[in-house]
């Protein structure tokens, strides 16, 4: 095949990535991609000043994503992106602050942070990308692995129950809850789009094809089989028991996506004592 | 929430020196206290939560260090002066963000009142044991500033200076307390806010989309620290980064940034170093202290006078950087050194390491002051 034409000289998005970053480090069937560019959609499609809006992560492939984006940005330690972003965000109110990562930075060792970061109402955004495992450490057992899987940590299956995120971030009183797919692309933008508008903590998870930490040992196929596991499984349905909402995705039970919480709360620092 | 109450308490006040730490850090222009309480420093976080908000400041009580930490050098980036304080137990949770703080040198102040340890060891007593931590507790390599106060005045005034150290050099500054301090209730005498001198951060030359964020600024080996929000893209990373601010995983890049972050300490150790001399004109034992310890002994220097040994009194007011070449200038004239420290003997390392003369230890694991006595023995021992 002869090489492709050259037939735009930059992408439209261009000016809100770190083109001269590019290519990314992430696999090829990864999801982090399109969840990015859902992103940078949202931020574009806001009415919020793009300078003001900042982007902080942990670690591990998500943690990678603000390197990506061209706008302030935080790559901290693992597990203490929010405590970080609650500094930033308290420290100058007019920032539109974004916590980026994984579910295993958000969830094991960042667990505690969330928890509280929630229960407090902090105006921050989080958008978890879910793909089942500690990828970039090698494909590794974590908090929302589910029971029975095969991870390089669990290699009889994994002998703990998962977290069920949503269920938890909305029993923490988060203003905003919602979990759509990589594949979901319309969904996650409008979702991430209102939690830009909401005030106080939203949370939103994106369940992430990871083709080659967790899809292989699973045998879930290429990245693009495991968007058609989605494709196929999942049901959107807003008003879902979230008790009911874990996720297995060799149980061939559906996959519930959706927004299930849309409140008004207090947010941290706007009552007066 | 608007000013109810001035930031400088200008006055004579009888204070403790946690409550003296929580003053100089508000006259500094401290507006952001994120901690968690820990004996024996928690009068500066109820200190800081009483007095931030009169101020119009943010006091939070974080779920724990690690998130304190990070809260803190989040704030800072916000352009905020901000602080946490802290024991030896959750200083020691600190130390993977006082990591991160390095590599991305973001100014801040890390209050340590130090207790006895390791682990909880002694919670409501004195120990100086944390001063190898202060140096060498986050992993990697790099330099810090640490400052050790021995009074409450001192509380005050290294707080001050701590703030104006961290943003003169971008990093997050020690005020290596201890109980004995912590406690202690004196005089301290605040001065008018137009005394009170500020320091500030490099700003960056250029607009935004112009110039590297981490090209240190003339020599000076500090790079720009500009602003978030007003679109200078900055990207902060913990990992190792290039000029751009970019992580870039080379043994190349990385030596470039580590031998910088150490350098810029260290090139400016004449500015940053101080310590007090007492009674060392004619010395033939000089006494290394810092702290609580010092006060006793500087009574010991006092008492081997009355016994006809000349000995003086070398405090050190900086533990870090230590003043080395200082050490080595001093033992051309003395004949030995005493180190007077609440420990086993981490700074008595430190003046083996740049002295010709024999040095020996008053030392006490902790749990009570140093006694005068103890370091009038060694005095004696060594003259």
């Amino acid at each position: 095949m002869a090489p492709a034409e050259r037939i735009a000289d930059a992408h439209p998005l261009d000016r809100l990535l770190r083109s001269d970053r590019l290519p990314h480090i992430w696999c090829p069937g990864c999801g982090l991609g399109p969840i990015m560019n859902c992103y940078v959609q949202a931020m574009l499609d806001s009415s919020i000043p793009l300078e003001r809006h900042v982007i902080v992560s942990g670690i591990g492939c998500t943690g990678r994503v603000p390197g990506y984006v061209n706008i302030d940005s935080f790559h901290t330690t693992h597990g203490r992106a929010i405590p970080f972003a609650t500094g930033l965000k308290l420290g100058n109110p007019d920032l539109e602050v974004t916590v980026f990562s994984g579910d295993g930075d958000l969830f094991a060792i960042g667990g505690n942070h969330i928890l509280h970061a929630a229960r407090r109402n902090i105006d921050l955004n989080v958008i978890c990308v879910n793909n089942f495992n500690y990828g970039m450490t090698g494909g590794q057992l974590g908090p929302t692995t589910p029971r029975g899987a095969i991870t390089s940590t669990t290699p009889y299956g994994n002998p703990e129950e998962a977290l069920n995120l949503v269920h938890l971030m909305a029993a923490l009183g988060a203003v905003y809850v919602a979990r759509w797919s990589a594949l979901h692309v319309r969904q996650l933008e409008r979702s991430i789009a209102r939690a830009f508008e909401k005030r106080g903590f939203t949370f939103i998870e994106v369940l992430s094809p990871c083709p080659v930490g967790f899809g292989r040992p699973n045998e879930l196929g290429e990245g693009l089989d495991e968007m058609r596991l989605y494709r196929l499984e999942c049901v959107v349905d807003d008003d879902a028991d979230l008790a009911d909402c874990a996720i297995d995705l060799r149980a061939h039970r559906p996959l519930v996506l959706g927004e299930f919480v849309d409140i008004e709360r207090p947010v941290y620092g706007e009552w007066e004592a | 929430m608007t000013q109810k109450a001035p930031a400088v308490l200008t006055g004579r006040h009888f204070m403790n020196g946690d409550v003296a730490c929580a003053e100089g850090a508000l006259a500094a222009g401290c507006t952001f206290f994120a901690g968690y309480p820990i004996t024996p420093s928690t009068e500066i976080a109820e200190r800081m939560a009483q007095r931030l908000p009169e101020v119009g400041g943010i006091y939070i009580q974080m779920e724990d260090e690690l998130a304190s930490m990070n809260c803190v050098l989040g704030a800072a980036w916000a352009g905020r002066r901000a602080m946490t304080a802290t024991s030896g137990p959750g200083f020691t949770l600190m130390q993977e963000n006082i990591g991160l703080g390095i590599i991305t040198e973001t100014p801040c102040v890390v209050v340590n009142v130090q207790r006895g340890g390791p682990s909880t060891g002694l919670p409501t007593l004195p120990g100086q044991a944390d001063v190898m931590q202060a140096k060498w507790g986050s992993h990697g390599d790099y330099e810090v500033i640490a400052y050790a106060p021995a009074s409450p005045q001192e509380m005050f005034d290294l707080t001050v200076k701590a703030f104006n150290a961290a943003d003169t050099y971008r990093l997050p500054v020690f005020v290596l307390a201890d109980e004995v301090v912590g406690h202690m209730t004196e005089r301290v005498v605040i001065p008018d806010a137009s005394a009170i001198p500020r320091a500030e951060r490099p700003q960056p030359p250029f607009p935004p989309g112009e110039g590297l964020l981490y090209q240190p600024l003339d020599g000076a080996l500090v790079p720009p620290m500009p602003p978030v929000g007003e679109g200078y893209a900055i990207h902060a990373t913990g990992l190792t980064h290039d000029e751009r601010g970019y992580p870039a995983t080379s043994a190349e890049v990385h030596d470039r940034l580590v031998r910088r972050l150490r350098d810029k300490i260290l090139r400016n150790a004449d500015r940053i170093i101080e310590y007090e001399e007492y009674l060392m004109d004619d010395a033939d034992v000089c006494v290394v202290s810092f702290g609580s310890s010092a006060r006793s002994a500087r009574h010991a220097v006092n008492a081997a006078r009355k016994r006809g040994i000349r000995a003086g009194l070398l405090r050190l007011i900086t533990v870090w950087p230590f003043p080395g070449s200082h050490i080595a200038v001093l033992s051309e004239r003395v004949k030995a050194f005493v180190v007077a420290e609440l420990n086993l003997g981490q700074v008595e390392t430190q003046v083996q390491r740049f002295s010709t003369r024999p040095v020996l230890g008053a030392h006490h694991g902790g749990g009570e002051m140093l006694t005068p006595e103890a370091v009038l023995n060694a005095i004696e021992e060594a003259s």
